[in-house]
Formats: structure tokens, C-alpha cells, sequence
């Protein structure tokens, strides 16, 4: 199980690094859409719960970006048919889909935030770097885990680009409410203010839920 | 099959429920103290709420048992039973809007977390139809299905904990009546509709069960009488085509 989990891991990231068809788009994408923000509200700067708000709202809809690419090779290449071939557990798959889609989303934010505390947080700003730093991890293993059930449910349909999102959106509302909540007094004007832990628990239960949800359901998506 | 046993007594049991629980509402429970008449939509709102959202999790249940068994029954118990849900959820959101209008003045407001969960429940239940739509090969469209339903089901009660934490405390509960502060007579009413609900539920989720077998077996005993030519090919759908 490990070592099948490791060479899909490694498998998929030689082939985002060789080809850059996920990670850039979903960067492009994130920038693209601060400046949007920037002109669509008309402020040159933003903070507390509206910086919160366009944050997360940007940083979910390029993650829906990465989930429509995360089983298309697997598709159109005929991946699915070597993996179900090979005598190695099924969840290998869904767990090597998760981490990948979780390295994605590091490495957009990796320079997304940094862009939108430069481009859109207000002066005095955005402190509390560990906090930020613990709700971002929390989040991303939430939409790592939900991307990847969606994205194995939709890929096999007719209008994978349409049912993907359409299903992804309103299952990641609770992330979106969670991480807003707790990133806005982290990005309040004046200074941080007290940090709500209580959302962190709530981002982990979600995780965790599904997580447990999704290893129990995923291997259904793939007999054939 | 069998799905059509007992149809009769749930009609009529579903029938003498809800004239009931309509004569209740107008000639016995007491109008409200503060919002007057307007308030009896709750004894059809709140009672088609709480049904939709048991229907998409029994939806969930027969997803499971469909996974575990690979029963096909159980995936049409599934989708009746989400497709019902589905045709309640809109009433909901039409009935809860007016008495939105009629008790705040507005026809939708945010601050309430129960209206604003069953929006997200509603939007994300509203894929159920396009994803099986959109799935041609109907053992694959029927397991699908069934992970969505299961997927779907458990997020029902985390999304509802989510948007309620949202909410700052200080919004005044109105819904606050269903809970144990309703009166005596009021809550009488209120559980005899929520029967005759759960009771017009079943009834209409076993005739469609029914009435969808009973088009799959004349299709197939048709076949077995005159061969595979008399038939014309199945059309796409969302709903299960075999058994």
C-alpha cells in the first residue's frame, strides 16, 4: 500500500512537473481573480472579513480548477484500466489523488497568499503567520479530500466539467465558512485580533468525516 | 417485485392524516401572539423540512444498502426517495420565502442558518439528476449514485452544524417554537402534520417505486413475448431503467 501510494505520488508530479497543465492554471486563475475582486468591489485594499472572504472564495474556485485535471490522465490514457490490473489495495489510488491534489494547492498558495497580502491586504494587516498557516493546512486536506471523491464521480460522466463543480461547490461550503471565519480576524485592520479556535476544530472534524467517508466509498468508483 | 402492498391503507392513513392535521390547524391551534395567522405555515413548512431532509438520508441508507448488496431495487428505493425529497426541498424554499415575508418583512434572510443550510443541502442535492443523467452505463450510473447519496446524506447534518456555529447568537429564534417552548395545543397540530407528512411521503415514494418497476416488468415480459425488435431502445435517463 505504501509503496503503490508512493509511485502514484511520485507518478503524478513527474508528470505536473513535465507537463505544468494544473499548477499554473490554478495560480493564473487565483491572480487573475484578485484583480477581478480588485475592480469588481472597487478597493484598492481589503481587510477583516471581506479580505477573508476573497481569499477563500478565490482559493476554492482554482482548486475546482485542479479537481476537473485530477483524473483526466487516468481517464483518456487509460490509467484506471493499469491501476485496476495491477494487485495493489484500491485506496492507494484515492490516497496518492488526495496527497497530489494537497501539493497542489500548497504550491498555489505558496505564492497566491503572498500575491494577495501584497496586492489586497490594507497596511498593518495579516499578522499571525502560524494561525494563517494551521487554518490554510486544515482547509486544503478538507478540499484535497472532497476535490478528489467529486473528481473520481465526475470524471466518468458526460459533463465532467459541469458536474464536477456543481457538485464540489456546495459540498465545501461548510471549508469556505470555517476558514473565512477564522482567517478574517487574522487579516482585521487594526492588528490580529483573538483567533476563534473553535473553527480549527471544525475544519478538522470535516476533514476527518470525510476523510473516513471518502476511504470507505471510494473503491465503488472504480469496479468495473 | 411487490412494491405496490399496502398502498391502499397508506392513502387513506395519509388521506384521514393530513385532513386532520389541516382541521387542527384551523379550527384548534391558537394563533400565534405575535405573528397571528401567518404563523400556521409553520405546520406545513417545518413538517415538509424535517421530511425532505429524512428523505435525502434514508436516500443515503438505500445508497449503502445498494453498495453492500448491489441490489438494483435498492438504487431505485434511492433515487424515489432523493427525487421526492427533491420535489419537497422546492416547496420548502417557496413556503419558508413567503413566511420569511410574511413574519421578518423580507423573502429571504441570511442571518437565519436553518433557511441558508437547506439552500446548500438543496444546491447540492440538485446535481443528483444531472450526475446520473449524464451516466450511460446503468451499473456505473446506479453505483455512483449511491456514493453521491452517501456522500451527500452525511454532509446533511455536518453542513446544518457548520451554518449554525456562523451565526452570531443574538438573531432572535424565532423557529425557537419548535423546540420545547411551543404550547401544548400547538404542538399537538404540529405533530400530527409532521405524521401526516411522513405518511404522504412513504405513500407517493411506494407508488412511484410501483409505478417504476411496474414500466420495467412490462418491458421486459414485452420483450420475452415479441423479441428485442418490438421494443424501441431505451431513451437516456436519470432514473433507473432495469431491475
Amino acid at each position: 500500500m505504501k509503496e503503490a501510494v508512493s509511485a502514484l505520488i511520485r507518478k503524478d508530479l513527474r508528470l505536473e512537473l513535465r507537463s505544468f497543465e494544473s499548477v499554473p492554471a490554478m495560480l493564473m486563475f487565483s491572480l487573475s481573480a484578485f484583480v477581478l475582486f480588485r475592480f469588481g468591489l472597487d478597493r484598492s485594499s481589503l481587510a477583516g472579513d471581506l479580505a477573508a472572504g476573497v481569499l477563500w472564495v478565490t482559493l476554492l474556485l482554482a482548486a475546482v480548477l485542479g479537481m476537473n485535471r485530477l483524473f483526466v490522465a487516468e481517464r483518456e490514457q487509460g490509467g484506471f484500466d493499469g491501476f485496476l490490473m495491477a494487485p495493489v489495495d484500491r485506496t492507494a489510488l484515492f490516497v496518492s489523488k488526495a496527497v497530489v491534489l494537497f501539493c497542489f494547492l500548497l504550491a498555489v498558495e505558496l505564492v497566491a497568499v503572498p500575491a494577495f497580502v501584497v496586492l489586497l491586504l490594507g497596511p498593518g494587516a495579516g499578522q499571525l503567520l502560524p494561525e494563517l498557516l494551521a487554518v490554510l493546512l486544515l482547509a486544503d486536506v478538507g478540499i484535497a479530500v472532497v476535490g478528489t471523491l467529486v473528481a473520481a464521480l465526475g470524471v466518468q460522466t458526460r459533463a465532467r466539467d459541469l458536474i464536477i463543480p456543481l457538485m464540489a461547490l456546495p459540498l465545501l461550503v461548510p471549508v469556505v465558512i470555517a476558514s473565512a471565519q477564522a482567517t478574517a480576524p487574522l487579516l482585521a485592520a487594526r492588528g490580529a485580533e483573538a483567533f476563534p479556535e473553535r473553527w480549527l476544530a471544525v475544519l478538522a472534524l470535516y476533514d476527518a468525516v470525510f476523510g473516513l467517508l471518502a476511504y470507505a466509498v471510494f473503491d465503488f468508483l472504480l469496479e468495473d | 417485485m411487490t412494491f405496490g402492498r399496502g398502498l391502499r391503507a397508506l392513502s387513506i392513513a395519509s388521506a384521514v392524516l393530513i385532513t386532520g392535521a389541516f382541521a387542527l390547524v384551523f379550527f384548534y391551534a391558537p394563533n400565534d401572539a405575535d405573528q397571528g395567522f401567518v404563523q400556521k405555515i409553520f405546520y406545513v413548512h417545518v413538517p415538509m423540512a424535517i421530511v425532505a431532509l429524512c428523505g435525502f438520508v434514508a436516500g443515503g441508507i438505500y445508497g449503502i444498502r445498494h453498495l453492500r448488496s448491489g441490489d438494483r431495487a435498492d438504487d431505485l428505493r434511492s433515487y424515489v426517495a432523493i427525487h421526492i425529497s427533491l420535489v419537497l426541498a422546492v416547496g420548502v424554499l417557496i413556503t419558508g420565502s413567503l413566511w420569511a415575508r410574511a413574519a421578518w418583512g423580507q423573502w429571504w434572510v441570511w442571518d437565519e442558518p436553518t433557511l441558508v443550510s437547506f439552500l446548500i443541502v438543496f444546491l447540492l442535492y440538485a446535481c443528483y439528476q444531472p450526475l446520473r443523467f449524464s451516466i450511460e452505463d446503468p451499473a456505473r450510473q446506479a453505483r455512483y449514485a449511491s456514493v453521491f447519496a452517501i456522500v451527500a446524506g452525511a454532509f446533511v447534518p455536518l453542513n446544518f452544524m457548520a451554518v449554525r456555529m456562523a451565526e452570531s447568537l443574538v438573531h432572535p429564534r424565532v423557529l425557537g417554537t419548535t423546540g420545547g417552548a411551543m404550547p401544548g395545543d400547538m404542538r399537538i397540530t404540529f405533530l400530527l402534520a409532521l405524521a401526516g407528512m411522513a405518511c404522504l411521503f412513504v405513500t407517493l415514494w411506494k407508488y412511484e417505486l410501483a409505478s417504476k418497476s411496474a414500466t420495467i416488468q412490462l418491458r421486459s415480459l414485452k420483450r420475452r413475448l415479441a423479441g428485442d425488435d418490438a421494443l424501441a431502445p431505451l431513451q437516456r435517463s436519470s432514473a433507473p431503467q432495469r431491475l
